[in-house]
């Protein structure tokens, strides 16, 4: 079997949900203040975008076509229920961190918008790779910028603690000289606004040429 | 907490757009010309006061007593996008011209973070139903305000000198931040101060 590899790739750069497409923007900044929610979030599109992929293309035959959203939103609503009661189970730090924004993944454009778009009208196995990229693409997106949110905003890098690591890594000179906004709501937009510009630019050099 | 709390909380301290980042995609994307954006503020005020009530009754009046709390998500939303078909019919039938100004925003609600949101809040707060009715209103007030500011900024904004890799979406968003910051004037000693809590 020929494995389309493009699928795969075009996700995280060429189609990237968060600064091509601009997909699915409300997780993305209002849980990118610390690169450990930025990862718990990343978790949670992968689970449910793969499997919301992989069944929407495996029932694409037998699903009618005027009843056809509502179908998706009940798979892709049982699939962040799962998420939902897994993460509350073995990572609740992560999943009260998330707060709201972890149901929400239910009207996530992403989601939504690659079970229409592609989904629908491809085979499994295309499908599954196109939900792979897409995740690694929003996961690259939210933790780019959870990374410079956190590390202007407080100086610190927060991973996950294993043993006597308390998963906070603190950044010499930026530790110290945080600039607050950019932890709190405006800055998450500013920051957008600049990325986006930034990716347009390069976008539009790389056509000139 | 008294309404005027309630409702001075989600229109201003938490607003919903430039706060919590509820409902970003339709303020970037039916922001550029002002009435589009009371077409969809007031659409999503209508859904998000009219979904408040009826999740709360679902949650209270069928999953509590069968507990099944944890189906709230998949309720919610098929809760939501049925009500917002029904909306759809409804003013169709009872008011031609308010469907012809607000139809086609409708369907689009389904898939808005911020109806979804305020009826996911409303439980964790655990609002009573006249609570819920207040903040669901509020909350679309807050969309309304802030969408139809930043429609206002991107009518002048076409008419500004922008550079090239700032047309369009990133401008939007350094304006979006820029309200961001003003609104941050307001904050919880907004209440304190004004004797609400």
């Amino acid at each position: 079997m020929k494995i389309n590899w493009k699928e795969l790739t075009k996700g995280i750069f060429k189609e990237n949900p968060v600064f091509v497409i601009v997909l699915g923007l409300c997780p993305t900044l209002g849980v990118s203040t610390q690169v450990s929610n930025a990862l718990g979030m990343s978790a949670g599109v992968l689970f449910v975008l793969l499997f919301s992929n992989l069944l929407i293309s495996a029932l694409r035959n037998f699903i009618p076509d005027s009843i056809h959203i509502p179908a998706y939103v009940v798979i892709i609503a049982s699939l962040v229920t799962i998420i939902e009661m897994v993460m509350h189970a073995f990572v609740p730090a992560v999943y009260s961190a998330l707060g709201v924004y972890l149901p929400l993944i239910v009207v996530n454009c992403i989601i939504l918008g690659r079970a229409e778009a592609f989904a629908a009208r491809n085979t499994v196995l295309d499908s599954v790779l196109d939900a792979i990229g897409m995740a690694i693409g929003f996961a690259l997106g939210l933790t780019l910028i959870a990374v410079i949110r956190e590390l202007l905003g407080s100086g610190t890098i927060t991973l996950f603690a294993v043993g006597n690591f308390d998963g906070v890594i603190r950044i010499p000179w930026f530790y110290n000289n945080p600039i607050r906004v950019m932890s709190l709501a405006p800055g998450a937009l500013l920051l957008m606004g600049y990325l986006k510009a930034f990716f347009d630019w390069t976008g539009a050099r790389k056509k000139d040429r | 907490m008294s309404y005027i709390a309630i409702l001075l909380t989600f229109v201003f301290i938490n607003n919903f757009i430039l706060v919590q980042f509820l409902g970003l995609c339709p303020f970037i994307g039916v922001s550029k010309s002002s009435a589009n954006a009371i077409g969809m503020g007031v659409s999503v005020t209508f859904v998000t006061t009219a979904s408040s009530v009826v999740a709360w009754a679902v949650y209270y009046f069928l999953l509590v007593p069968m507990h099944l709390e944890y189906l709230q998500t998949l309720t919610f939303i098929l809760v939501i996008a049925s009500l917002v078909q029904l909306l759809e019919m409804v003013i169709q039938k009872i008011s031609p011209a308010l469907y012809q100004a607000l139809g086609i925003y409708l369907p689009l609600i389904t898939t808005n973070c911020a109806v979804l949101g305020i009826a996911i809040i409303n439980i964790t707060n655990s609002y009573n139903v006249m609570e819920s009715f207040t903040a669901g209103f509020a909350a679309g007030a807050g969309f309304t305000l802030a969408i139809v500011l930043m429609s206002n900024i991107r009518e002048k904004l076409d008419l500004m000198p922008v550079r090239r890799a700032f047309r369009g979406m990133p401008i939007a968003f350094i304006s979006a931040g820029l309200m961001a910051l003003s609104f941050m004037a307001f904050d919880k000693a907004l209440l304190t101060n004004l004797h609400l809590v």
